[in-house]
């Protein structure tokens, strides 16, 4: 599973945070950053999956 | 305050009207209807309305600033006077490329992390009012109004606090609120020592005098490219807060606390399952969502095929955007697990509730500690409960009854 993240779509709703701090972490300004490159480790694939479903401006995408 | 009553609405989709009773009483129902009927209403009153009900035309316009400016965001027969970019209350009023200015300001003061430290605060409000709430219940009363005795309170103190500002004008903070949302464009008649405007002057004048940490003081010593804030822009940010912070987080407190009257089987699940928690504040977000946001049309222009004019009001019901069959499953019901929920309560785009990650914290320990202490409650009477009119929406008055 791999996990991309579109900056200029993200207005810091603060979802993925919340939900998947493993693999989210927040900028000062609340804007999200993304912690790992490509490959979403095999445990934490159900969290990438909840942090793109819940993020209200779609700038979570998830590749099988 | 005596306002005439609003004229009868025989037809919703070309006469409806956000501010009547009928409304109040039944958005949900007059949302879904026009979805599949007349997605993008019209009607003539203040001057001439829109009102989308589908995720997608709510979306969009969010994000198109340049047709939809947010010069006005409270539907009013009258159109502000203060122009954009800035507006009266920037960043809410203001429109790009002022807006990212404004608001860039406030981000850091509301960030996720930033927020997480206002938790004790919070919880020792909440707590304060559960404490009161058992001795009026000790001393023999059987019926509490949990929207004037707990909801009602709670954001009102968190913001004072945050402003340092006497909890005791808690009252007046209401007085304001009630004046700009619930009766809109009224408060011309008021003398201007009742004004929000008047009551803000003076606190920053004092506040630029006397620096403190508190959130007036970050913003007088705010800067825009080495410039310091102009006293009026320091001043509608502040009205901003306290219009912005106080109704809206009541109602989204009140309405969870309505649903978890009638809902035991609700009510079990949170205490018996600490990890629903995080979905169940979701899922009061959507479904509850008090705010609906409004634009003034910039230009005449043609959307989804409707001839909109330069100077009409387009309304952002995001309530209505949240029960969209097309962008949720089984969107009319409630599900305390939902797991996906890409709920639009607080707006979508540039103007993103900047005191998201606050009403969160807010609507979640309020609810913690009110279940912590009383499991188990009912509505005295459900015909009892009054909606509030307007652009939000959540119970004023809130009879609870506690089973012995
Ligand atoms: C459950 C409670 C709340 C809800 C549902 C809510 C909802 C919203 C919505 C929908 C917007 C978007 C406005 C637009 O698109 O024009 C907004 C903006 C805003 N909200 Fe909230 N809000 C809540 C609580 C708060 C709190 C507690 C604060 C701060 C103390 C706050 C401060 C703001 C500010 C400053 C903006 C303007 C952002 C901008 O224009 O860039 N809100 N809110
Ligand atoms: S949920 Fe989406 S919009 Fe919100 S911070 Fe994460 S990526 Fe950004």
């Amino acid at each position: 599973m791999k996990i991309t993240y579109d900056r200029s779509a993200c207005q810091g709703h603060n979802r993925c945070y919340m939900l998947a701090s493993e693999l989210f972490d927040t900028d000062d300004e609340g804007y999200a950053i993304l912690l790992v490159e490509g490959d979403v480790p095999a445990e934490l694939e159900e969290k990438a999956q909840l942090a793109a479903d819940n993020c209200p401006e779609f700038a979570i995408t998830i590749n099988e | 305050m005596a306002t005439a009553p609003r004229p009868t609405v025989t037809d919703w989709s070309t006469d409806f009207d956000h501010t009547h009773p009928d409304y109040a009483a039944s958005a949900p129902q007059i949302w879904d209807d026009l979805r599949e009927t007349c997605p993008i209403a019209h009607s003539d009153r203040f001057g001439g309305t829109w009102l989308p009900t589908r995720h997608d035309d709510i979306s969009t316009i969010s994000k198109d600033p340049e047709r939809f400016s947010s010069q006005g965001v409270v539907v009013t027969e009258f159109r502000p006077d203060i122009p954009a970019p800035m507006g009266y209350a920037p960043p809410i009023t203001s429109d790009p490329p002022f807006h990212s200015i404004a608001r860039g300001i406030m981000l850091k003061f509301f960030s996720p992390k930033a927020i997480e430290a206002w938790e004790p605060a919070v919880r020792r409000t909440c707590q304060e009012l559960i404490a009161d709430i058992k001795d009026r219940i000790k001393a023999g009363e059987s019926e509490i109004d949990a929207a004037k005795a707990y909801s009602q309170h709670i954001p009102v103190r968190v913001i004072a606090e945050m402003l340092d500002l006497p909890n005791e004008d808690g009252d007046k903070f209401r007085g304001f609120i009630h004046n700009t949302l619930e009766a809109p464009g009224l408060d011309e008649d008021l003398p201007w020592e009742e004004t929000i405007d008047f009551y803000l002057d003076a606190k920053v004048a004092e506040r630029r005098e006397n620096l403190g940490d508190d959130l007036i003081s970050y913003l007088c010593e705010a800067d825009i490219e080495g410039m310091p804030l102009l006293d009026e822009h320091v001043r509608g940010t502040i009205a901003l807060l306290i219009i912005a912070g106080i109704d809206t987080t009541w109602s989204a407190i009140g309405a969870s606390m309505w649903h978890l009257a009638q809902s035991p089987a609700d009510r079990s699940r949170w205490i018996d399952d600490p990890a629903v928690r995080p979905f169940a504040i979701e899922e009061f977000l959507r479904f509850y969502a008090p705010v609906t946001m409004a634009r003034l049309i910039a230009a005449d222009t043609e959307f989804e095929g409707c001839p909109m004019k330069k100077g009409e009001w387009a309304l952002l019901p995001f309530p209505a955007a949240n029960r969209d069959p097309e962008a949720f499953e089984r969107a009319d019901e409630f599900i305390i697990d939902r797991a996906r929920n890409r709920h639009t309560a607080f707006g979508l785009g540039i103007h993103r509730c900047v005191g998201s990650n606050l009403a969160r914290l807010e609507l979640r320990i309020a609810i913690e500690e009110w279940m912590a202490a009383f499991g188990d409650f009912e509505l005295a009477d459900p015909d009892t409960v009054l909606w509030s009119t307007g652009q939000v929406r959540g119970p004023r008055s809130l009879p609870i009854r506690f089973p012995s």
